[in-house]
């Protein structure tokens, strides 16, 4: 339990004479939520994007503090090792299913691709690893042989929770995990991630753009603006005490149902 | 040749041909990696074999001795207009006989005879990518391939498991080669993929439309994907060859007339006559 989990220091990334994000400076801690909030357009996927090393950074640098305890230079990996991290130690949450699931393959064959792909060999516990996990987010063991198309919004995004949490991942990366869903399967959703992440050590990096989704799930909130973290606090502080004079129009700019 | 005195031996230029064997070296030394090689047009439609046709004419010397089967038979329109295509072109001596040939090109199966050193054996290919099923891109998959990436292919098993309660692929069922890349033995039956295993003779793969030469070299393990619970199996007739009266060789289903009766016989129509042959003598 040394230094943080994940540690960005001046992470920029510039698209052409574009800027995605500028000089981000980030710590994550061991079993800690943190939210990425502000509008579209202010950079929040990019820093995703980094934070994940699906998109490569031009500048700044970026370390990972691995399951044995050493801290490595996540662009000093080969494809190899950063893909073995990608899906063991690490999970990402798409905000369309679709792109994150296999949708030409039946529920339980998407669970159980990863435990394939880190040489599990027999079907049997394939099956009941992938039928557990399908259970811990509520999809009914006669579903599993169906294929995700035929799942709904909300099935799909639980889906995609447990084929990601079948390696039980240390850190998992989300993008607007619940956007485009009803509120009542939002809520369900959220009771779940709470759950998961309440249950052990699990680490969140969340992006959204619904503070309430922010403040409900996660302890410290970075607030974004024109690629740059204006913001960066506990969050019930950032929320009800905010300093920034863009933190305070976004969360005043909240409607109240 | 005489009656195409313009064209060169075996149809293809001799720059053509040394492009084509480069490209079957380099397969040779990557078991199982699929090499890029700028196919040619071939007066054949895509489907028809060119990928195989090409490796042929590559190979091809004037000692030679050339089979083509197709679906393991002599005497079906693919084989017969390729041999012909070879004599026409090249003039090298053909054959039917598995053991006499040196040079055996196929459409879909291994003969029954077992191969020997010095043999080739050429494979035409469809689809020479395994995790096409999977990853549609190009891009992804050599990188798949690079890294050893294989994860995927185990989804396809799973997911024939899961719907039919066994691996239900018959026929280009993935296989590992020399424990490196996993490669697709062409739309082969799964009953032939034991025999590629450790064969004595030397095993290449054209795809003509694909653009892609791999190859096995001899004594290469090729092993079969599978589960623990739910190892390989090699196809299993209920029937006895009816005309030659073989119990394990690879069966075809023939509807003889309009009220459904079927026959079973030998696909490999050479390993059929010759055992009928063996038949008779030894019942004489």
């Amino acid at each position: 339990m040394s230094g943080p989990l994940l540690r960005a220091r001046g992470l920029t990334k510039m698209f052409g004479a574009r800027t995605g994000c500028v000089d981000v400076d980030l710590d994550l801690h061991e079993s800690e939520v943190l939210a990425i909030v502000g509008e579209s357009g202010s950079g929040k996927s990019t820093l995703l994007g980094l934070l994940s090393t699906q998109l490569e950074k031009t500048a700044g640098s970026l370390t990972y503090r691995r399951k044995d305890g050493v801290a490595v230079d996540l662009s000093s990996l080969s494809e190899m090792e950063r893909r073995l991290l990608l899906r063991t130690e690490w999970g990402f949450v798409q905000q369309d299913a679709r792109m994150g699931l296999r949708m030409n393959v039946s529920a339980g064959g998407n669970v159980g691709e990863r435990l394939m792909a880190v040489g599990w060999r027999n079907y049997a516990a394939i099956r009941t690893e992938s039928q557990d996990w399908l259970a811990r987010v509520e999809i009914a063991a006669d579903r599993m042989d169906d294929m995700p198309g035929a799942f709904s919004g909300g099935m799909r995004q639980r889906l995609q929770i447990a084929r990601n949490m079948v390696t039980r991942p240390r850190l998992v990366f989300m993008d607007e995990p619940t956007g485009g869903l009803d509120v009542s399967v939002q809520a369900r959703l959220l009771d779940l991630l709470r759950s998961l992440v309440a249950e052990g050590g699990l680490s969140v990096i969340l992006v959204t753009h619904d503070l309430a989704v922010a403040r409900l799930l996660s302890h410290r909130i970075a607030v974004m603006r024109q690629g740059r973290i204006v913001e960066l606090g506990l969050a019930d502080q950032v929320l009800e005490d905010p300093q920034h004079s863009y933190t305070q129009l976004l969360v005043s700019s909240v409607l109240q149902a | 040749m005489s009656d195409f005195p313009s064209y060169n031996f075996a149809y293809l230029d001799e720059q053509t041909k040394r492009m084509i064997r480069r490209s079957i070296l380099k397969a040779i030394a990557t078991p199982g990696y699929q090499v890029p090689f700028a196919s040619r047009e071939m007066p054949m439609p895509y489907g028809w074999g060119t990928g195989g046709v090409q490796v042929t004419a590559a190979i091809l010397g004037r000692d030679d001795v050339l089979k083509v089967i197709d679906q393991g038979a002599d005497d079906t329109t693919n084989a017969v207009s390729i041999r012909k295509f070879f004599e026409k072109t090249s003039g090298v001596r053909t054959t039917t006989s598995t053991p006499e040939a040196s040079i055996i090109q196929t459409r879909h199966r291994i003969p029954e005879a077992p191969l020997r050193e010095g043999q080739v054996l050429v494979y035409q290919v469809p689809i020479p990518e395994p995790l096409r099923f999977l990853e549609p891109r190009e891009t992804e998959t050599r990188r798949m391939h690079a890294l050893e990436d294989y994860g995927v292919m185990h989804v396809k098993l799973y997911e024939d498991i899961s719907r039919h309660g066994h691996i239900a692929t018959s026929y280009a069922y993935p296989v590992k080669v020399a424990g490196r890349y996993v490669m697709d033995p062409s739309p082969t039956p799964k009953f032939d993929n034991p025999k590629m295993n450790d064969c004595p003779a030397l095993q290449l793969f054209g795809a003509g439309r694909e653009k892609r030469i791999y190859a096995v070299p001899p004594y290469t393990s090729v092993i079969s994907l599978d589960f623990e619970d739910h190892p390989f199996e090699r196809t299993k007739f209920d029937n006895v060859c009816a005309l030659c009266g073989s119990t394990n060789t690879f069966l075809d289903e023939v509807v003889m007339n309009d009220e459904g009766a079927r026959m079973y016989v030998c696909s490999d129509t050479d390993y059929c006559e010759q055992h009928r042959g063996d038949r008779k003598e030894t019942g004489a």
